[in-house]
């Protein structure tokens, strides 16, 4: 089933037109990575999911971005709501400066959650998914920044599964981190692809022939090739993509 | 011509001398103060000093308690701090998570205007414009009135506590608020749940400096509290300050070197160590949230 749909879609900031006419949709429980070079507009892309653009001065979207078959961009849309559903990790890990019990919870707490058992049931549950619980169930009220970065990172993304999110946004989620950790997280999003869709941006093109099902290739703000992963990389169909994946340019 | 390293070196004489002159200038200053504060000290005694409930050293029935001036310190500027912290706070979150950019660009400078506007015109504004006011809410309110003296202090200190707090707000990375928000925070939950937090020490230093700057400030209560160094608490009376005494007897013909003189470096000693402890707790708390952060 198609959860994400992107029909004629158009990004400008200001006068500066940088997504073009972008055509594709991504299946539920799959995930799909975007490669490209610096500025291609693939981070724009993935941050118009969850309307994280909203803020930038000069933003403008013309076309149609349907999740769960629903424009997300109409008057009606609850941005709060949508963002429950779409969540997100960033490409340096970013915890709140409180505990890490805190970190996972805020999510909870934000919607009104009272109830301090089921809080500490979906954060215990929330850090096994994100394979931290292991690490961190003695030290749960020490500070997250007193964490390494991988382990940060991936208790940004148990704080993220604490919402329960049908998509789950990965802006270079492991870029700023060592192999070690990189392999982990990578592990993490072949396991959570059973339960959520993933979108993943990232600039290592092994990460994306690894983690990815599909993968798609932007150039210029304009999406050159969207195909399986093993397709693109083997035998990738326009001659741009070959020479980015084979490392002639980019 | 002078050699290259000769240059430097007296280039470099030139700056620690920079240096050493405002050091120079604050030990002269503790040393004034300490040396006459004990010879005051040694015709009277601190006992009386901290207990006497008056404060009349230039009437001919002479007490020396230094209470009445503290109490009317402390209940201008409780007055000062209530009015501004409050309103600053509130400015600089609306400046640092709600403002439009451009607005933020245009307001901050003017805001710190407010800062520039000499004292002496805070003190007219309060004798002539608030307490008038005032008076038609409060009947019976005197024309030198604590009140009138302690909100207008806070007015004149509200640019200090918003522009630091916001600075401290403006100073947190983006990525904080990005990851409150995209796990569906509202800006009012983002605000006050992560980036208030997150920037308390900072907040609590501006607070801080606010009230060591109520404390020494002078021409405001000296114009609109009134001189009289009366032992309340009730914001309707007239009090006098440290401050204001210190320029009362400082304008006044009280022979210098007499012990009704030397009472001005007792009360500035007084006043001295107050606003030295404040600065020191906010440096300790300065440091104690880089540790932290580091």
């Amino acid at each position: 089933m198609k959860i994400i749909e992107a029909h004629h879609v158009d990004i400008f900031y200001g006068t500066n037109h940088v997504l073009k006419d972008i055509n594709m949709d991504m299946k539920e429980n799959t995930v799909t990575a975007f490669i490209g070079p610096s500025g291609c507009g693939k981070s724009t892309f993935l941050r118009t999911f969850n309307r994280m653009n909203d803020y930038i001065d000069g933003f403008r979207k013309e076309g149609e971005i349907l999740i769960d078959g629903k424009e997300i961009y109409k008057k009606n849309v609850r941005v709060e709501e949508l963002r429950q559903e779409v969540g997100m990790v960033f490409q340096k890990p970013n915890p709140f400066p409180k505990s890490i019990f805190e970190n996972v919870a805020y999510g909870l707490k934000i919607r009104g959650e009272k109830s301090k058992k089921a809080i500490e049931e979906r954060v215990e549950k929330s850090l096994k998914q994100a394979a931290l619980w292991n690490e961190v169930k003695d030290i749960l009220h020490k500070p997250a920044l007193s964490l390494s970065g991988g382990q940060q990172q991936r208790l940004c993304i148990a704080r993220t599964l604490a919402v329960k999110p049908s998509i789950i946004l990965m802006d270079e989620p492991a870029s700023a981190l060592d192999p070690i950790s990189t392999a982990k997280i990578e592990e993490l999003i072949a396991e959570l692809k059973e339960s959520y869709t993933i979108v993943i941006v990232t600039h290592n093109m092994h990460q994306a022939a690894r983690v990815s099902d599909k993968t798609a290739f932007f150039y210029l703000g304009e999406l050159i090739e969207y195909e399986k992963t093993k397709d693109l990389f083997t035998n990738p169909k326009n001659k741009q993509t070959e020479n980015y994946i084979t490392g002639r340019f980019g | 011509m002078i050699s290259r390293k000769k240059k430097e070196r007296i280039i470099e004489g030139v700056l620690a001398f920079c240096g050493f002159t405002t050091i120079l200038t604050t030990v002269g200053i503790i040393w004034v103060l300490l040396s006459e504060s004990l010879s005051f000290f040694s015709d009277v005694s601190l006992f009386d000093f901290l207990t006497d409930k008056e404060w009349t050293p230039l009437f001919t029935q002479k007490h020396y308690g230094i209470l009445p001036l503290l109490s009317g310190t402390f209940l201008t500027t409780f007055i000062a701090v209530v009015t501004a912290v409050p309103i600053g706070i509130t400015i600089a979150i609306y400046l640092s998570e709600y403002a439009p950019k451009s607005f933020r660009r245009n307001v901050k400078p003017a805001l710190e205007l407010l800062a520039a506007v000499p004292t002496v015109v805070y003190g007219f504004f309060a004798l002539t414009v608030v307490t008038p006011f005032l008076q038609t809410i409060i009947p019976g309110l005197g024309s030198f009135n604590a009140l009138s003296a302690g909100l207008v202090m806070g007015i004149m200190i509200i640019p200090l506590v918003s522009s630091l707090s916001e600075d401290a707000l403006f100073a947190l990375p983006k990525s904080l608020r990005e990851a409150s928000y995209g796990m569906g925070a509202t800006r009012f939950q983002t605000a006050f749940r992560v980036a208030v937090p997150a920037a308390s020490s900072g907040i609590v230093v501006s607070v801080i400096l606010a009230v060591a700057r109520a404390l020494g400030e002078t021409m405001v209560v000296a114009i609109a509290a009134g001189q009289q160094p009366v032992l309340t608490l009730d914001p309707r009376d007239s009090v006098e300050t440290i401050t204001a005494y210190i320029v009362q007897v400082s304008l006044g013909d009280v022979q210098h070197g007499s012990v009704e003189y030397r009472t001005i470096f007792a009360a500035g000693m007084t006043l001295f160590v107050f606003t030295f402890a404040l600065n020191q707790f906010s440096y300790w708390i300065k440091k104690k949230y880089q540790e932290k952060y580091e």
